[in-house]
């Protein structure tokens, strides 16, 4: 099988239906894209429109209704080993009984490996995201910001293949906002690892991606697949300041719009 | 009192004021079981003096008797409270994670709850006489719930997010007992214990007094019972005693066990105030 041919995640016609006892709701119609080994692709949408619960579909954590997700070949039907996931609740997706080593260090219990091996990892990944000397620490004793590096570092510790991304920082302030989103930069270029990054701002989808998957108002399609042009070297005050970035969101903001009026796009 | 020179830091000064205070509550009770026998409020013969029953009890605890009865007790209520715990966490964590056996016992749970444990003393006598085993069902019975229903709640609270987050790192079913479902559930099972802890020590002091099973409460009954009223209060102010020292005990064990927890940091923090 040639490697490089084969996608590193398809998602094929899925379908998300949530069967509730008073209600149906229709929450992802048709979706289908791929991603290649090592991009860096993100998906905005309007609130509602299914984000969560497609990366929770993708991630293995709901079933589908129907279609399916396919990583490294293998269909996914259960929270696979080569995935990571980094919830937008970093207060709740840490465990507060547990100090930062111990929490980076549960997922690795689990794989195969020497406690030296693990250990290294440990450190490695609290190095990685700029985490020093917290190791001892509680979650909740740190700031928000760091208690969100913690639960990347989490992720970057399991090694995963594909790094899922939830709104990771929409609950913190403009500054640390900009440190992570170079951070994920950073991580992404060093560990050539995949990553789906999930956000319904347009500037930070913009800014992280290659591609832009704009996601319609539920029940969800993707309305477009947006190449970002942009060099690949960025800096936040350089990327954000060219002509192209101003271009590039304009138009994603525009096909958000159109999305929240409940247009579909042609052919749907 | 006049102010220290030095200040203490405010968590330690409000910790102290707040045990003198106790203690303050504590002598002027004292004053006033010396006094209301004194002044003939009550018979000496009844109630004697506070200072009259701690000779007697200073005198008991001399006695190889008083200790083989507070063993006893201690014993029963200590046996009772481990069971109790156990089969309470044990059994709370498989029906609470389980959303069918959860609405299948839950009747059944409210129906026996209520029923008061010395209800089934004919039954413990029944069964077992006067042997520890008696004591035991009337402990046992009292506590197991107190224990259950919380680990119940306690296991109903589990954030969905971080169950998913073990879920997504592949946990399986024992590793997220152990590290998601056990520690969330800790505070409301020390509460739990806490709770029980008491109940069972109640229930250990009544069945030695009804059934006549070997301990403290025993001798409660037959000091009574032959007239030795001093030493019976001796006895009372006892089981008061260790009353106390489980709750202390057991308020320590929370704040070791649960330091991690935002009741107790919020605790200390209201403290610092
Ligand atoms: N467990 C559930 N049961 C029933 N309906 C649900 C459930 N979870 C989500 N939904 C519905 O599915 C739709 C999509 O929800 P989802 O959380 O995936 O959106 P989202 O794009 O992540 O939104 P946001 O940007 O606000 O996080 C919504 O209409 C929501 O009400
Ligand atoms: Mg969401």
């Amino acid at each position: 099988m040639n490697r490089a041919s084969t996608p590193m995640l398809e998602v094929k016609g899925l379908r998300k239906v949530y069967e509730g006892a008073s209600r149906t709701v229709e929450a992802i119609r048709d979706v289908s894209f791929s991603v290649a080994q090592g991009e860096l692709v993100c998906i905005v949408g309007p609130s509602g429109a299914g984000k969560t619960t497609l990366l929770k579909c993708i991630a293995g954590l709901l079933a589908p209704t129907a279609g399916s997700v396919v990583l490294e070949g293998h269909a996914v039907t259960g929270p696979p080993p080569a995935m990571a996931v980094v919830f937008q609740e970093y207060g709740r997706s840490l465990f507060p009984w547990m100090t930062v080593h111990d929490n980076v260090t549960l997922p690795l219990k689990r794989k195969k490996m020497s406690a030296e091996r693990r250990e290294e990892l440990v450190r490695d990944a609290l190095a990685a995201v700029d985490l020093r000397n917290v190791e001892s620490a509680y979650p909740w004793q740190l700031s928000g910001g760091m208690q969100q590096r913690v639960a990347i570092a989490r992720a970057v510790a399991y090694e995963p293949h594909v790094l899922l991304m939830d709104e990771p920082f929409a609950a913190v302030d403009a500054q640390t906002r900009a440190d992570l989103e170079d951070l994920i930069r950073v991580l992404w270029r060093k560990l050539g690892v995949t990553v789906l990054f999930v956000t319904h701002d347009i500037d930070e989808s913009v800014y992280l991606g290659q591609r832009v998957l704009i996601m319609s108002h539920a029940p969800t399609v993707i309305m477009e697949d947006v190449t970002i042009d942009l060099p690949g070297e960025r800096t936040q005050l350089e990327t954000r300041s060219l002509p192209r970035f101003g271009e590039l969101r304009k138009h994603i903001y525009s096909q958000i719009q159109i999305a929240k009026q409940g247009r579909k796009p042609a052919g749907t | 009192m006049t102010a220290p020179t030095t200040k203490p830091p405010a968590k330690l000064k409000a910790g102290m004021l707040a045990w003198l205070r106790g203690v303050g509550g504590l002598i002027g009770f004292a004053l006033l079981l010396e006094i209301v026998p004194r002044i003939g409020l009550v018979s000496p013969n009844y109630l004697p003096p506070f200072s009259v029953i701690m000779v007697a009890l200073a005198k008991e605890l001399m006695t190889a008797n008083f200790w083989r009865a507070f063993g006893d007790t201690m014993q029963a209520w200590a046996l009772g409270l481990v069971i109790s715990i156990v089969a309470g966490a044990v059994i709370g964590i498989v029906i609470g994670g389980s959303n069918l056996l959860r609405t299948m016992t839950h009747s059944t749970i409210e129906f026996l709850r209520p029923i008061p444990s010395v209800a089934l003393i004919p039954l413990a006598v029944l069964l077992f006489g006067t042997q520890l085993e008696s004591t035991l069902i009337l402990v046992v019975y009292a506590s197991f719930w107190q224990v259950l229903i919380q680990v119940l709640y306690g296991v109903q609270d589990v954030d969905p997010v971080a169950r998913e987050t073990a879920r997504s790192y592949g946990l399986g079913t024992w590793a997220q007992i152990r590290y998601v479902i056990w520690p969330t559930m800790l505070p409301y099972l020390m509460t739990g214990v806490r709770l029980a802890a008491a109940v069972a020590l109640i229930l250990a002091i009544t069945s030695e007094i009804a059934i006549d099973t070997e301990g403290l409460g025993r001798e409660i009954s037959q000091t009574e019972s032959g007239g030795a009223v001093t030493i019976m209060y001796a006895y009372v102010i006892v089981t008061g005693i260790i009353g106390v020292v489980v709750n202390v005990g057991a308020r320590a064990l929370e704040r070791r066990v649960l330091s991690w927890h935002p009741s107790i940091r919020l605790d200390s923090a209201e403290v610092a105030r």
